[in-house]
C-alpha cells in the first residue's frame, strides 16, 4: 500500500488543493478517454447504431392501399383522424340520438338495459363465409357504454361530457375524451335500471346517476371551455372493437374487428331542446350499428344496407345502436388505428446502449489490464475522486453522444413515420423533450453504472457481460413475450432495464382496452420512476465500486 | 529390425519437431487450457443453469386454459431457454480467445504453434465440442421441463398438442437441432473475437448481433422485412430449427434456418482465420 502512505499527509497537507485538483483530474480523465482511439470509435459506434437502427424501425411499414385503380402510399391511405380539444388523436364513432340544447338545460334517462353483439373469430376466424359480413355473437366489450352527451356539434372530436352505464365498469362520467370518474357500481338491468342526469350551466356540465329516480348522487362538474350557446343533447350507444390477442412466445398478434352496443332509455325528459322537438339519429364517425348476420333483429334494427340507423322509440321507450368508440386513441398493436409513437424512432438507443456500456466499462477495466491504475492512483491518491472522474467523463461523453443521436433519429424518424402512414400520437413539447433528453440521460446514466461495475469486478468481460444481462436482457424477456406479462413487468420495475421507462410518450388510458406491454411502448413504471430506478442501481454501484476500490489493493 | 525401428521414431521425431506440433498436440493443449482454469467449467455450468431455468419459467408460466385455443408451439416454448444459454455460450467462445490477448498468452501459444490456423482451428474444434457437451444437458433439462409441466397446463395430446418427447421426429429435430444451434452460436462468436480481439468489446458484438435482430422484429412493421429478417439474419433464422408446429409457414425451413446460421458462423470463421493469420499477435 505504497499509495495509502503517500496518501496521508498529502490528504491534510493540500487540502485546498483538492478542489483544483480535481479539475485537473477531469482533465486528465477526459485526455485518457479521447486519445484511446477504439473508444472514440465506440462512441460513434453508438450513435450510428441508435441513429440507423432508429430509422430503420421508425421508416420500414409503409402500407399500401387502393382507391378507384389508383394504388396509393402511406399516408395517402390514411382516414381522417380526428383530434380531441387537447390535441391528442380520438376515437369518436357512435350513434346519437339527439336534438340541440340552447343556454343552459338538462337531459335525464333511466337506463333499461345495455347489451351487445360481436364476431366470432372461434368458428371461422371471423372471415366472413358468405361474404355479407363477420357472424355476430351476443356479448359487450368491458367498455361498450350507452347513456347520455352533451356535444359541442355533430363533429369527430368536437368537446363533450357523458354519462354512461358500462358493461363492467359501472356507471362513468367521461368528458373531452381523456378524462372518466367513476359512479355507481354494478352492470344495469331491467330489474336494476340505472338513472343518468346531465346538466348544463354556461361551460360547465355537471352529470348525476342514481338507483331510483329520487334519491341522486353527483358524480363530478367539468369545463367544456368554449362550448357555443347551442350544443347537441342526446341517447348514445357505442362498442369498441373486439380484439383477441394471442400471446405466444417470440410475439402476439392481435385480430380485430368492430362490436357494437345497444341501450334502452325509459322516461327521457330534456330541457332547454325545442318544444315538441324530436329525436333524429347521427351516426357520428360512421357509428351506427354493424351490418352482420345472426344478430336478434331487436338489436341490431335492420340488418339491410351498410351502417343501418339503428336508432327506434316506441312510446317512450327508445333504443340506440351504435359502434366505435369515444376515447384516445392507444399506441401498440392492438390500436385501431397504425399507430406510432416518437420513441419508436428512438428504438435504436437500446443498441447503442451495448456500445456504450462497452465503452464505459474499459474506461475503468483497461487501468488494471494496462496497470496504469498504480500511476493513476500514484498521481491522485484520492481514489474515490478517480472514480467520481470517470464517472463524470463517461456519463458527459455518453450523453453527448446520445443527445445527438436521439435528435437526429427523432427530428428524420418521425416524418418517416408519418409518410409511411402511421399516426405519430401528438405530444406536448415537454414530453418531447422529456423523451429526447432522457434517452441521452439513459445513455450517461447506464454509462456511470458499466464505470461502477468496472471499478468493482476489474475485468472487463465480466463488467460489460453483468451490465448487458442486466439493461438488456430484462428488456428483451419482456418484449419478446418469453416470460409472461406478470413477471416480465417485475422485471422491469426492479431491474435497471426500468429506466427504459423514461422513453415513453404516451399515457396508459385504463378506459381502454388494449394491451400495454413493452413491445407496445408501455412500461409498468412512471417515466421518472423507472428512470430513478436506474439511477439508484448506478449509484449502488458507484457506492460499492467506492467501498471496494477504498479497501482493495490496485 | 531394432535399429530400423529406432530410425523410423527417430525419422517421426525430427519430422514433427521439423513442423512444429500435430494437430491432435493443438487439440490436446487446448483442452488442458480450458480444463485447468476454472472460468470456461463455471460458463459450461452457467449455460446450463441459464438455458434450464429460463425454460422451467417460460414452461411454468404459460397455460392454455379449456377455452381457448393456443397458437403455442410447445417444443418451441420448452427450448426458449435456449436464446438466454447463447449469450453465455458466446461468452464462453469470446474468452476462449480474448483472454490469450487480455494476459498476454497468446504470445507463448504461438510461440509453441506457429501455426496460427491449426491454434484456431483446434480452438474452434473444442469450443464447439464443449458446446455441444453443455448444450445436450441444458437441451435435455429443457425438454424434460416441457415434456413434465406442459401436459399439466393444458397443452394434452387430447387437445391436438404433441407430448415434447425425443421419440416424436420433430421434437428430436428441434432438440438436436438447438444443440447444434448452440454450437454454431459458439463458433459465430469465436470469430467475431478472432476479429475484435478485445474481450469486452467482442463479447459487446456477439451480444449485439445476436440480440439486435431479434429486437429489430419487434419494431418492424412492414411484411417483406419482416420475411427477410426472419430468412437472413442469424439468430431468427437458426431458431426456425424449434419450430415443430406450422413447419409449411415458417418463413425459411428449419435446416434451411441453421444453414443460414451457419454461413454467418463460417463467414465469422473465415474473416477471423484472416485477421489471425495476417495481423501481428
Amino acid at each position: 500500500m505504497t499509495t495509502g502512505t503517500v496518501s496521508v499527509p498529502r490528504a491534510h497537507a493540500a487540502a485546498d488543493a483538492g478542489r483544483a485538483g480535481f479539475g485537473l483530474l477531469l482533465r486528465s480523465e477526459w485526455t485518457k478517454f479521447r486519445t484511446v482511439r477504439g473508444w472514440v470509435i465506440g462512441m460513434f459506434i453508438a450513435a450510428l447504431l441508435t441513429v440507423f437502427v432508429g430509422l430503420f424501425a421508425a421508416g420500414n411499414g409503409s402500407s399500401n392501399c387502393q382507391t378507384n385503380n389508383v394504388v396509393l402510399h402511406g399516408k395517402a391511405c390514411l382516414p381522417y383522424i380526428p383530434h380531441g380539444p387537447g390535441g391528442e388523436v380520438v376515437t369518436d364513432s357512435f350513434n346519437f340520438a339527439h336534438q340541440p340544447l340552447t343556454g343552459n338545460g338538462s337531459i335525464t334517462v333511466r337506463v333499461l338495459s345495455l347489451s351487445g353483439a360481436h364476431p366470432d373469430f372461434g368458428s371461422n376466424g371471423g372471415v366472413p363465409a358468405g361474404g355479407s359480413g363477420p357472424t355476430l355473437t351476443p356479448g359487450l366489450m368491458p367498455w361498450s357504454k350507452a347513456g347520455i352527451i352533451i356535444k359541442q356539434d355533430t363533429k369527430q372530436g368536437s368537446a363533450y361530457a357523458a354519462m354512461m352505464v358500462t358493461s363492467s365498469n359501472g356507471v362513468r362520467m367521461q368528458y373531452d375524451y381523456t378524462g372518466d370518474i367513476a359512479g355507481l357500481p354494478g352492470s344495469v338491468s331491467a330489474a336494476r335500471p340505472r338513472w343518468l342526469r346531465l346538466t348544463r350551466a354556461g361551460d360547465s356540465v355537471t352529470g348525476y346517476d342514481s338507483a331510483d329516480g329520487t334519491h341522486w348522487t353527483k358524480v363530478g362538474t367539468v369545463q367544456l371551455t368554449g362550448l357555443p350557446a347551442t350544443v347537441q343533447v342526446g341517447m348514445f350507444a357505442t362498442a369498441p372493437n373486439y380484439t383477441q390477442t394471442s400471446t405466444s412466445f417470440g410475439g402476439s398478434s392481435n385480430q380485430g374487428a368492430p362490436s357494437q352496443a345497444t341501450g334502452v332509455f325509459g322516461d327521457v325528459t330534456a330541457s332547454g331542446t325545442p318544444a315538441g322537438g324530436t329525436w333524429a339519429a347521427t351516426a357520428v364517425g360512421g357509428g351506427g350499428p354493424m351490418t352482420g348476420q345472426g344478430v336478434a333483429a331487436g338489436q341490431a334494427g335492420p340488418s339491410a344496407g351498410p351502417r343501418a340507423a339503428g336508432f327506434t322509440h316506441a312510446g317512450r321507450t327508445f333504443t340506440v345502436t351504435g359502434s366505435g368508440d369515444i376515447a384516445p386513441v392507444v399506441a401498440g398493436a392492438a390500436s385501431s388505428l397504425p399507430t406510432a409513437t416518437i420513441e419508436q424512432s428512438l428504438a435504436g438507443a437500446f443498441i447503442g446502449l451495448i456500445a456504450i456500456v462497452v465503452v464505459a466499462a474499459m474506461f475503468f477495466t483497461a487501468e488494471y489490464r494496462r496497470g496504469l491504475i498504480r500511476t493513476t492512483l500514484a498521481a491522485t491518491p484520492r481514489r474515490g475522486q478517480v472514480l467520481a472522474a470517470k464517472a463524470i467523463v463517461a456519463a458527459a461523453a455518453a450523453f453527448v453522444v446520445g443527445l445527438v443521436a436521439s435528435v437526429v433519429a427523432v427530428s428524420l424518424g418521425v416524418p418517416l413515420e408519418r409518410n409511411n402512414g402511421s399516426v405519430v400520437l401528438p405530444v406536448s413539447a415537454l414530453t418531447e423533450v422529456r423523451v429526447v433528453v432522457g434517452t441521452a440521460a439513459l445513455l450517461a446514466v447506464a454509462a456511470v453504472f458499466a464505470v461502477g461495475l468496472g471499478a468493482i469486478l476489474r475485468r472487463s468481460a465480466a463488467a460489460v457481460t453483468l451490465a448487458v444481462a442486466t439493461v438488456v436482457l430484462p428488456f428483451l424477456l419482456a418484449a419478446l413475450n418469453i416470460l409472461p406479462s406478470g413477471p416480465a413487468a417485475w422485471l422491469l420495475r426492479i431491474t435497471p432495464a426500468a429506466g427504459l421507462a423514461i422513453q415513453q410518450s404516451v399515457p396508459p388510458y385504463h378506459q381502454v382496452a388494449s394491451v400495454y406491454s413493452p413491445a407496445g411502448g408501455y412500461y409498468p413504471l412512471p417515466p421518472f420512476a423507472g428512470f430513478a430506478v436506474l439511477c439508484c442501481w448506478a449509484a449502488a454501484a458507484l457506492a460499492l465500486a467506492y467501498v471496494v476500490l477504498r479497501r482493495m489493493d490496485a | 529390425m531394432s535399429a530400423l525401428m529406432t530410425a523410423e521414431r527417430a525419422g517421426t521425431m525430427t519430422g514433427r519437431r521439423a513442423g512444429g506440433v500435430g494437430m491432435l498436440d493443438a487439440l490436446h493443449a487446448e483442452w488442458t487450457k480450458l480444463r485447468t482454469v476454472s472460468g470456461p467449467s463455471w460458463l459450461l455450468l452457467g449455460i446450463v443453469a441459464l438455458t434450464v431455468t429460463v425454460s422451467v419459467a417460460a414452461v411454468g408460466a404459460t397455460s392454455c386454459p379449456a377455452s381457448m385455443r393456443c397458437a403455442v408451439d410447445p417444443a418451441k416454448l420448452s427450448l426458449a431457454g435456449v436464446q438466454f444459454g447463447q449469450a453465455v455460450v458466446a461468452i464462453l467462445a469470446v474468452l476462449t480467445l480474448c483472454n490469450e490477448y487480455s494476459t498476454g498468452m497468446i504470445k507463448v501459444t504461438l510461440t509453441a504453434m506457429p501455426r496460427r490456423l491449426e491454434m484456431y482451428a483446434a480452438k474452434a474444434i473444442i469450443t464447439a465440442g464443449v458446446v455441444l457437451l453443455a448444450g445436450a444437458v441444458a437441451v435435455l433439462g429443457s425438454v424434460l421441463a416441457g415434456n413434465l409441466i406442459l401436459p399439466g397446463h393444458g397443452f394434452t395430446t387430447a387437445r391436438g398438442f404433441h407430448p415434447v418427447s425425443l421419440s416424436y421426429g420433430p421434437v428430436l429435430r428441434a432438440a438436436g437441432g438447438s444443440v447444434l444451434y448452440l454450437a454454431l452460436i459458439a463458433l459465430l462468436s469465436l470469430g467475431i473475437a478472432a476479429i475484435v480481439r478485445d474481450s469486452a468489446v467482442s463479447i459487446g458484438a456477439a451480444l449485439a448481433v445476436l440480440y439486435l435482430f431479434p429486437i429489430m422484429l419487434a419494431f418492424v412493421t412492414d411484411p417483406t422485412w419482416k420475411h427477410r429478417l426472419d430468412r437472413w439474419t442469424p439468430t431468427n433464422a437458426g431458431l426456425a430449427i424449434q419450430a415443430t408446429t406450422g413447419v409449411r409457414n415458417l418463413p425459411i425451413s428449419p435446416w434451411d434456418g441453421l444453414g443460414v446460421l451457419a454461413i454467418w458462423a463460417g463467414a465469422a470463421l473465415l474473416l477471423g482465420g484472416l485477421a489471425l493469420r495476417f495481423r501481428d499477435a
